[in-house]
């Protein structure tokens, strides 16, 4: 199989700010191979493929590509030397047509100006390869995310690609376009080109891939054929844990007492959207902390997103309290007393160039609000009782958040939703990007809230987290809650099996 | 025939229809309406805001947008009128020439420094407009009546205003390279989205430079345009000249936010805008109602309104299409 190697990279190092992000990354492809590359998030697949298309420079390290060395300083130029990326947000142009999308960039002309008619017979050619047949003369955006994301493939293959990379190319697509896209890899396998496929649905690398590498902490930690390596191998390397016991507490939670737990606050059934959320089930009680587990891709996120209102539930049913529950829009959720701590805190949570206290108050503000007027007292003292509470390291209420680091800011957002007196808090990956101290002193603030009868519903990517602080744990799959745990049956070894292989039979026995 | 489609033709074509029935109805309601006096007139007079409306239109197609069009032209006009003394293509020349300094400006303010485009054209048009006025003293430059400079913008050719040909000239080119160049395409896969257009290789930062310049350019050729036909170059002419004709490119079906648009439908616009002004002088020449010329704003923008609104559904359409598929 090696015999012929399209692609090879060894010993890539690439650091941002100092921090290595990838450290003797290896990776190779051969000629019309499909080789999948997987990993947690933040393992490196993003940086090691922006490193080979030129979008970053590698501080150290070997490409070779098609026999030669390869050196890249742009997405276009790696385009022009046969590697064409799909990215997972469809870069096409959605006003344009068809033709436009696949041939802009290396038109055709006669007598100097555009040829309309060859244009279009080649976009029909290519989108033929793939068992298309669309009118290429209307925009982009008429048509389904299936055939933007063949589009996408129609306009790499044009560029006679020898190297296609698809970062995650199977996420908004349905089972049969799943189908569909797979002919399209398989055809181009067979015409000599080779595939990077990134996917977090292991069930998928199965059914197309032919190599996996696995990558960890900027690491390249393994590579093998996808018939010998199981899946709970893959999991396994990709949370890089050994089937082995770890022993010992590794968080800052601590053993709850059953009696902080009442009843039943939250139940969701079937709940689904899209194909990101297919068919989730679970309950949270007032006082527990129920933890998500899964993979990259599950529909923790997004599940979470449903149950806040952000995002409209397609089916399924929630009850809250003893009512039925149907969010509409955030303010919804807010309303029936629920907070949501959001991944990406940058983004959808601090604001940052405004205070401490502004930003705690955000939420909090038309309750405070007076007929439009804000109390101000009201306000200065729910910010200063929280500052102390949760142990906020900050020069006072009006130091802005940007200058606090990403503990604190988490805590200030704690704050935010805390004020609102909740019934159910959503943490989702509380603990990510902190430093390790500070993790400890969020984990063990979590508890103690859940200690004051609060809800929990807390997403973490870190196994021992949700073992260790959840008193059950739901793991989902594919956007399927295939499993629940409770305390005494949360191990890693169940944990990784129902990532891995989902539908495990333990759910009956996990029951309290 | 799904709704999106059809909220997306009255887009492309309702401007069409409506300045036929509008044509239609000063036909039918006054007597010189159709009569030669009155068309060469319109197109005299309007080809000027044709002119700046096609590079608006370009402009526009890729995101962004040119404020200093106005002043561009006025400052034309009166570096075509200083110019005219020495021949009427020297004086075309410099006027043009004119535009396109400013157009240089603004374009290596947009792509090389990076500013917005709204905030990099609004300096240019009170800088432009501040020079024009330096150097005509702050007063109006009359043209040189000897060189035969002011049958660019009073004579006829063909029966037909010169300003008219030329403003049709310009849309034909115009039309071309929008739909027949690898650079026309590029300026609407730009506006549709420009981090997907440099990812597909091609030359955004070319390709925006060239509209801010073709906008400078037609701007100074509107105002030799307006030097000609008043027999002055006019410094403080201009004002209020972006805003009608980015009114016209919206009107004719043109996204303010780029990726759609059509140089047809925007000389459709600036007709429509136009005409409408042209019937309302007639209206108060019957005598039944006196309407001031305060009234054709408040119609073209109610005009302005009805088209965005489309827009803004169209959109909205769009969106949708693409997140349901």
């Amino acid at each position: 199989m090696d015999t012929d190697i399209l692609l090879s990279m060894t010993g890539i190092d690439k650091r941002f700010a100092g921090i290595p992000a990838l450290s003797a990354a290896s990776f190779t492809v051969a000629r019309g191979e499909v080789h999948a590359l997987i990993g947690q998030n933040g393992a490196g697949k993003s940086t090691l493929i922006k490193v080979l298309t030129g979008y970053h420079r590698r501080d150290a390290g070997e490409v070779t590509f098609d026999g030669k060395p390869f050196e890249v300083s742009s997405p276009q130029q790696a385009q022009a030397n046969g590697i064409s990326t799909i990215y997972q947000e469809i870069n096409l142009v959605p006003y344009r047509s068809l033709t436009e999308n696949i041939c802009l960039g290396r038109e055709k002309r006669r007598f100097g100006l555009l040829d309309w008619a060859s244009m279009h017979r080649e976009a029909e050619n290519l989108l033929q390869r793939f068992n298309i047949r669309a009118d290429v003369r209307r925009p982009l955006m008429e048509f389904n995310t299936a055939t933007q994301q063949m589009v996408a493939i129609a306009r790499a293959i044009g560029f006679s690609a020898k190297l296609v990379i698809m970062d995650e190319p199977t996420s908004s697509l349905d089972e049969r376009e799943v189908g569909v896209l797979f002919n399209v890899i398989r055809q181009l396998k067979q015409d000599g080109v080779s595939v990077v496929f990134v996917s977090h649905k292991l069930d998928e690398l199965y059914a197309v891939c032919d190599r996996v590498t696995i990558m960890r902490d900027g690491r390249t930690v393994k590579t093998a054929r996808m018939d010998d390596i199981e899946k709970i191998d893959l999991v396994s390397s990709m949370l890089g844990r050994s089937m082995e016991k770890t022993e010992g507490h590794a968080t800052a939670f601590t053993a709850r007492d059953e009696k902080n737990i009442g009843k039943v606050l939250l139940s969701a059934d079937n709940l689904a959207v899209g194909q990101i959320v297919q068919d989730v089930s679970f309950t949270i009680r007032s006082g527990e902390i129920a933890g998500f587990a899964g993979l990259l891709g599950a529909g923790r996120t997004e599940t979470a997103r449903l149950v806040f209102g952000i995002d409209r539930l397609k089916a399924g049913a929630m009850t809250y309290g003893d009512k039925r529950f149907e969010p509409r829009r955030p303010s919804d959720a807010i309303a029936a007393g629920m907070g949501f701590c959001t991944e990406d805190r940058k983004s959808e949570g601090i604001v940052p160039d405004m205070s401490v206290a502004e930003n705690m108050m955000l939420a909090l503000m038309p309750k405070l609000a007076k007929s439009g007027v804000i109390d101000e007292k009201a306000q200065q003292e729910i910010v200063k009782r929280f500052i102390r509470q949760l142990g906020i390291k900050c020069s006072g209420p009006d130091q802005k958040v940007r200058e606090l680091s990403g503990g604190n800011q988490q805590k200030v957002l704690l704050g935010r939703w805390l004020a609102m007196n909740p019934r159910l808090l959503i943490l989702d990956e509380p603990t990510r990007g902190i430093d390790v101290g500070a993790k400890g002193e969020i984990q063990s603030l979590i508890k103690s809230l859940a200690d004051q009868g609060l809800a929990v519903l807390m997403i973490s990517s870190e196994l021992e987290e949700v073992i260790e602080g959840a008193d059950r744990v739901f793991v989902l799959r594919d956007g399927i809650s295939v499993a629940e745990f409770g305390r005494a049956a949360a191990t890693e070894d169940a944990l990784m099996g129902a990532m891995a292989h989902g539908n495990a039979p333990v759910v009956a026995e996990a029951r309290i | 025939m799904t709704r999106t489609r059809w909220i997306s033709l009255l887009g492309r074509y309702g401007v069409v229809v409506a300045l036929l029935l509008l044509i239609l109805f000063g036909w039918l309601r006054y007597d010189y309406f159709l009569g030669f006096f009155n068309i060469s007139s319109v197109l005299r007079y309007n080809s000027m805001f044709a002119l700046v409306a096609l590079g608006m239109c370009f402009v526009i197609m890729t995101g962004g947008i040119d404020l200093s069009v106005g002043s561009t032209a006025a400052l034309g006009s009166v570096v075509a009128a200083l110019f005219s003394p020495q021949g009427t293509w020297i004086g075309l020349g410099a006027g043009v020439g004119a535009g396109l300094c400013v157009g240089l400006v603004n374009a290596t303010l947009v792509t090389r420094l990076k500013i917005m485009p709204f905030i990099a054209t609004l300096a240019t048009m009170l800088a432009a407009s501040g020079t024009a006025l330096l150097l005509a003293d702050n007063q109006s430059v009359s043209v040189s009546y000897d060189s035969g400079f002011t049958s660019i913008g009073q004579d006829n050719f063909f029966g037909f205003p010169i300003p008219a040909w030329i403003a049709l000239a310009a849309y034909v080119a115009g039309w071309i390279i929008l739909n027949f160049t690898s650079t026309g395409r590029g300026v609407l896969a730009v506006g549709g989205n420009e981090d997907a257009t440099r990812m597909m290789g091609l030359p955004v930062g070319r390709i925006k430079f060239l509209v801010y310049l073709a906008s400078g350019g037609l701007a100074g050729l509107a105002g030799v345009i307006l030097a000609s036909q008043f027999g002055a170059g006019q410094p403080i002419e201009g004002v209020g000249w972006e805003l009608f004709a980015i009114a016209a490119v919206v009107v004719g079906g043109t996204l303010l936010t780029g990726g759609v648009g059509s140089v047809g439908a925007t000389l459709a616009g600036v007709l429509l805008l136009g005409i409408l002004f042209n019937v309302l002088n007639f209206e108060n020449g019957k005598g039944w109602i006196s309407l001031s010329a305060y009234w054709q704003s408040v119609i073209r923008g109610l005009f302005l309104l009805i088209v965005v609104v489309l827009q803004a559904k169209l959109a909205a359409r769009g969106d949708a299409a693409v997140r349901d598929h």
